[in-house]
């Protein structure tokens, strides 16, 4: 191709786990595959619904600090989701971005992507669609098993990211949104909620407990009150899932997130309901969170509100 | 066989088979395992065996639990379905640089290190599941006077290929990942292959696997 037809983004600055991520791949935990894609899929689902992508489109993926991007192409449009901070650098000037607005670029222009603010994750896309690789089905970046585009790895500096298509009949459009954050986390008791002291299972819902900078899109380290186990501090090896907390050897609990392992051998204190993991991912280290008990049927219903809601929103795009 | 249904969260079936772990139990899994992927239900979204328990994770958007706890209480396997087995073959070398954990593993066992190599080269092992990370599998079983717990400590970094043991099993690394099993040595053999879609892993729960000695000049070749 030559280079006056091309359509790319370079990266000056890669920002912080910035992946490719959609909805991630089934059906491959028994080989050690977890899920993975976008952490956050509410603001995945809203991001391609403001750029009138298809539902699946590949989106990028930042942690805390986004990518800084220089544009080189025909004019295109761009969007972010998330609560995160962003200037537009073009001929004119420098502008200040915002959430959930569709902004023009031209051959030139840069996009940096200075922060998150209070939450972790942050969504960048285009009307089109990125050229990327497909494995298994996903174009998601799993970046423990280096499976998925760029070889798996996350974005670095000087990567160059290829626009394949460009939706031309695209219409600019926006959402007035500001994000929904959550302090209380409502879980539904585990399969090994009897290995924990009466006194352990009171503490683990009545205290808080403080996010650790061991989080990422693995699993998320808390800590707080010791939970004591009272049976064995191991488990037969079994199958995890997203939202599990187990509770190591040495009384923390951890919370099983996107990129997880997908067998464990530490007992499952509880599981966050399906409802609140979007918001849960987007707690950022040395915040305090507080678990629910919560229902299975609350659980399901409240899964069903919660998807309504992200429905609403994206009926709320004008 | 299943003995018991419970909910994993409010998206998944956690389906026991029992607490024990033996092969028989294990084949149980692994029967129902293959059955249910095969019936390829709308709306299941992962399928995990491990020893003793089956979790079935479905899209809540398709499923609800008592619904789809139903419908796999309704699936019968007979007893005498045969499992597709497989005996796979596979090079370790012990060479000091790859056996990272050899003089623990003396210590703990009270047994000479050529006698700990001969003991757990002598063997077929089962694979009873894999995972973890992609590909890993999770092999058994170690001779009684083989076993022994895990490190104290566990690596933050155990090198790909490693090839490891604690109480009844032995595993292989297949990435390097954080881990605390006790390491006797290394394979050059790729077991997790991410351009076979189809079938990436070398080895799938149900095959056999027999480890053969190499020496570091045969690793190198192999490896090259």
């Amino acid at each position: 191709m030559k280079s006056k037809d091309r359509n790319y983004f370079k990266i000056l600055r890669a920002g912080i786990n910035t992946t490719y991520q959609d909805l991630g791949r089934n059906n491959l935990y028994h080989i050690g595959i977890p899920f993975s894609g976008a952490m956050d899929k509410r603001n995945f689902q809203l991001l391609n619904s403001l750029l009138q992508n298809d539902y699946n489109s590949p989106v990028i993926e930042f942690a805390y600090q986004g990518p800084h991007l220089k544009y080189f192409g025909k004019d295109i449009f761009f969007c972010i989701s998330g609560n995160v901070s962003f200037k537009i650098i073009t001929k004119e000037g420098v502008i200040d971005g915002n959430s959930y607005q569709c902004y023009l670029l031209k051959n030139g222009d840069e996009v940096d992507i200075r922060s998150t603010n209070k939450s972790v994750y942050g969504y960048f896309s285009i009307n089109g669609t990125f050229g990327v690789d497909y494995y298994w089905g996903s174009c998601s970046i799993n970046t423990q098993a280096q499976i998925g585009p760029n070889n798996g790895n996350k974005f670095s500096k000087d990567l160059e990211i290829e626009i394949i298509d460009i939706n031309n009949s695209f219409n600019k459009r926006k959402l007035d949104y500001l994000g929904s954050t959550i302090e209380n986390i409502r879980v539904i008791k585990g399969t090994n909620y009897d290995y924990f002291s009466e006194s352990s299972q009171n503490k683990f819902f009545k205290e808080s407990f403080k996010i650790t900078k061991l989080s990422d899109r693995m699993g998320m380290r808390l800590e707080g009150p010791k939970i004591e186990n009272i049976v064995d501090p191991n488990i037969k090896s079994e199958g995890l899932v997203k939202g599990v907390i187990q509770i190591t050897s040495a009384g923390d609990p951890i919370i099983m997130l996107s990129d997880h392992g997908t067998i464990g051998g530490y007992p499952k204190i509880a599981t966050v309901i399906s409802a609140d993991y979007d918001r849960l991912v987007q707690l950022t280290p040395g915040s305090n969170i507080k678990f629910k008990d919560a229902s299975l049927e609350d659980a399901e219903t409240l899964y069903k509100l919660y998807q309504m809601e992200t429905n609403n929103l994206i009926s709320q795009i004008k | 066989m299943i003995k018991n249904i419970l909910n994993l969260g409010d998206a998944a079936l956690y389906c026991d088979f029992g607490s024990d772990v033996n092969q028989e139990i294990n084949s149980n899994v692994i029967k129902y395992f293959y059955h249910i992927k095969k019936l390829n239900l709308k709306g299941i979204t992962n399928l995990t065996p491990s020893y003793n328990k089956l979790i079935i994770s479905y899209d809540l958007n398709i499923h609800s639990f008592l619904s789809l706890k139903k419908k796999i209480e309704n699936i019968e396997i007979k007893e005498n379905n045969k499992l597709e087995k497989n005996l796979i073959e596979i090079p370790v070398c012990c060479d000091n640089d790859f056996a990272l954990d050899i003089e623990r593993v003396e210590n703990k066992l009270k047994l000479k290190s050529e006698i700990i190599l001969e003991k757990f080269f002598s063997k077929n092992y089962f694979c009873y599941m894999t995972g973890f990370v992609a590909g890993m599998p999770f092999l058994g079983d170690l001779d009684q006077e083989m076993r022994l717990k895990r490190l104290e400590t566990p690596r933050v970094k155990v090198p790909k290929g490693s090839v490891g043991i604690t109480e009844q099993f032995c595993n292989i690394y297949s990435f390097e990942t954080p881990g605390g099993w006790n390491i006797l040595g290394n394979t050059p053999q790729n077991i997790f292959d991410t351009s076979n879609q189809s079938n990436p892993n070398l080895v799938n729960p149900g095959d056999t696997i027999k480890f053969y000695r190499i020496t570091l000049d045969q690793y190198n070749e192999i490896k090259r």
